[in-house]
C-alpha cells in the first residue's frame, strides 16, 4: 500500500534529511519509526501526507504516485490519511465537537452523518461528555485524543502519528496506545514515529529505525534499540 | 459546491467575526476611518463637479445679426451655424424677445426701456451653445467670421478662467480620490493580513485535514465582505445625516443659481451605495489577498 523507492530529501537550506529510502508497508500494518533526533523520522512521516515533496525517488500510496501529484489533488489525498501530531494542532477557537466535525465538513458530509460520526468517534476516544469544551479546557491527553478522533473520523486507510505521546505522561500514553491498537485492529495502517522505548518494547510491532537519512534496521516485532 | 457547504461558509464567516474579537474591531475601525474620508471627499468633489457643470451649461454665445440681413439671410445663417462641428444647440432670439428679456432683467428700471418698444434698437440674435462647453471660444470665432454677423459675445475672459479652474479642480479631485482609495486598501489589507497571520496555523490545520483552497478561502471572503460592510455603517450614517443638514441649510441661505448642491435624493443614496460597495470591495480584496499567501502548504 505504501511504496517508497530510493527516496532522497534535501531541504532548501542544504540539509539532507533522507538519503535513499526504499520500503514497503502493507495495509493493516502497525509500524514504529524510531531513531535519534534529527535522523530523518519527521521528514519520513511528512512525506507521507505530502507536507513536503521528495527531492528524488518515488512514493506511491494506494497506487497513487505522490511525487508527481498535482497540487490541486493533494487535499483529496490527505482525506485518506489521518495525521496526528505531538502538539495536537487543534483549532483553539473551535469546540471539541467542531474540531472533529471540521474534517467531515471539508468532504461535504451531510449534517446528520457528521453528527453521528463525530459522536461515535468521541465515544471511541472516551470524550463524549466533553464535546462542548474548548481545547484549552482539556488536559494534554484529552487534547491528543481529540486530535486522534479528528484523524480517524473519516475512516482513513492510513493514520500517521508524529510522536503522539511525546508531550504526555506515561499513563496517558498507554491510553492513547490502546486507541491506536483498536483502530489498527479494524484494519487501519498505522505509522508512528516515537521516542518511547517503553511503548515500542511493550507493544511489539514492526520497527523501522532511521539513522542519518537511511534505514538501518527493519524488524517485525522489533525492539526500540536505543538507550534513553 | 453543495448548497449546505455554501451555508456552512456563510455561517463560519459570520462566526469568525465574533471569534476574532479585537481584530474585527481593528479592521472595522480602519475601514470606517477611511470610508469616512472617502465619503466626505466624494461628496465634496461630486458637488464641485456638479457646480462646474452647471456653470459650463450657462456659457452661451450671443451672435448678433446684422440689421441689414434679410429673412433669407437669417435662415441661411442658421444653417451655416449648424454646419459647424462644435455647435450644440442654436435658438433664434428676435430683437423683441431680447427687449422683453432686458426689461424683465432690469426690474423697476426696465420701465424706461419700454419706450423702445416702438423702435427697437437691438438686433436679432442666435443664441448658440457648444456641444462641449470647452469649445466655446473656437466656436465663437468661427461664428464671428460668418457673413451677416455683426458681433459675437460670450464673456471671453470669464469663460476661459472658468474652464481652466474646472479642469484643475477635476484632475486634482481624481488624483486625491484615487490616492485615498489606494491608501485605504493598503491600510485595510494590512490590518486584515495581521488578523490572518494570527490564523496561519489555523489555515495549515485546515489544509492538513484535506480542505481545498477554495474551501478555506470562502469563509475569509465572506468575513472580509462583512467587515467592509460593517465598516461602512458609520460613514453611511454620517453622509446621510450630514448631507441632509447641509442640503437644507445651504439651499436656504445661498440663492446663486450655480451654487446648487446635488439633490439629497438620489445623490445621498447613491453615494451611500458607493461607500458600501467600496467597503465591501476592500474588505474582500484585503482578506482574499492576504489569505492567498498562507494557502501554499
Amino acid at each position: 500500500m505504501i511504496k517508497m523507492r530510493d527516496v532522497h530529501k534535501t531541504y532548501a537550506n542544504g540539509v539532507t534529511a533522507l538519503n535513499g529510502i526504499t520500503i514497503d508497508i502493507d495495509q493493516g500494518e502497525f509500524v514504529y519509526i524510531v531513531g535519534p533526533s534529527g535522523a530523518g523520522k519527521s521528514t519520513f512521516v511528512r512525506l507521507m501526507f505530502r507536507e513536503t515533496k521528495p527531492s528524488e525517488g518515488s512514493i506511491t500510496i494506494n497506487d497513487v504516485d505522490m511525487s508527481n501529484m498535482k497540487e490541486k489533488n493533494v487535499p483529496f489525498l490527505r482525506r485518506n490519511i489521518g495525521v496526528i501530531f505531538q502538539d495536537f494542532k487543534l483549532l483553539s477557537k473551535l469546540t471539541v465537537y467542531e474540531n472533529i466535525a471540521f474534517a467531515l465538513e471539508v468532504i461535504e458530509e451531510s449534517p446528520r452523518n457528521i453528527r453521528k460520526r463525530v459522536m461515535d468517534v468521541l465515544e471511541l476516544v472516551g470524550l463524549k461528555n466533553k464535546a462542548r469544551f474548548l481545547p484549552d479546557e482539556l488536559s494534554g491527553g484529552e487534547q491528543q485524543r481529540v486530535s486522534i478522533a479528528r484523524a480517524i473520523v473519516n475512516h482513513p486507510k492510513i493514520v500517521i502519528a508524529d510522536e503522539p505521546t511525546g508531550n504526555l505522561d506515561p499513563e496517558t500514553s498507554w491510553g492513547i496506545m490502546r486507541i491506536f491498537e483498536e483502530i489498527n485492529a479494524q484494519g487501519t495502517t498505522i505509522l508512528m514515529a516515537t521516542h518511547s522505548k517503553e511503548i515500542v518494547n511493550t507493544i511489539k510491532k514492526r520497527v523501522i529505525a532511521i539513522e542519518d537519512g537511511l534505514i538501518v534496521r527493519d524488524e517485525h516485532r522489533g525492539e526500540y534499540g536505543y538507550e534513553v | 459546491m453543495k448548497f449546505r457547504t455554501m451555508k456552512r461558509h456563510l455561517r463560519e464567516g459570520i462566526k469568525n467575526i465574533f471569534r476574532n474579537g479585537w481584530m474585527t474591531v481593528a479592521s472595522v475601525g480602519a475601514v470606517t476611518t477611511t470610508l469616512l474620508l472617502v465619503g466626505a471627499f466624494l461628496a465634496l468633489m461630486l458637488n464641485l463637479n456638479h457646480m462646474a457643470d452647471g456653470l459650463e451649461e450657462e456659457v452661451q454665445i450671443d451672435a448678433l445679426i446684422d440689421r441689414t440681413a434679410t429673412e433669407d439671410d437669417i435662415q441661411e445663417l442658421r444653417d451655416k451655424i449648424q454646419e459647424i462641428d462644435q455647435t450644440g444647440s442654436v435658438s433664434f432670439s428676435s430683437k423683441d424677445d431680447q427687449l422683453d428679456q432686458l426689461i424683465e432683467d432690469m426690474g423697476k428700471e426696465g420701465n424706461t426701456w419700454k419706450m423702445f418698444e416702438q423702435d427697437n434698437p437691438l438686433s436679432h440674435a442666435y443664441v448658440v451653445k457648444a456641444k462641449n462647453p470647452a469649445d466655446t471660444e473656437a466656436l465663437a470665432k468661427k461664428i464671428g467670421s460668418l457673413e451677416n454677423i455683426q458681433e459675437v459675445n460670450y464673456g471671453k475672459d470669464v469663460v476661459n478662467r472658468l474652464f481652466t479652474f474646472n479642469e484643475y479642480a477635476r484632475n486634482i479631485g481624481i488624483v486625491l480620490i484615487a490616492g485615498l482609495v489606494f491608501t485605504a486598501i493598503f491600510l485595510i489589507s494590512n490590518t486584515i493580513k495581521l488578523t490572518i497571520m494570527a490564523r496561519s496555523e489555523e489555515i495549515g490545520i485546515m489544509k492538513l485535514v484535506g480542505a481545498t483552497n477554495g474551501f478555506i478561502r470562502w469563509p475569509f471572503f465572506i468575513e472580509g465582505m462583512l467587515l467592509g460592510t460593517l465598516g461602512a455603517i458609520l460613514p453611511v450614517t454620517a453622509v446621510l445625516t450630514g448631507y441632509y443638514y447641509l442640503d437644507h441649510s445651504i439651499s436656504d441661505k445661498i440663492t446663486y443659481d450655480f451654487v446648487e448642491l446635488l439633490p439629497f435624493s438620489p445623490f445621498a443614496w447613491q453615494l451611500s451605495l458607493i461607500i458600501v460597495a467600496i467597503g465591501a470591495f476592500i474588505g474582500v480584496w484585503g482578506s482574499v489577498m492576504s489569505v492567498r499567501k498562507f494557502l501554499k502548504i
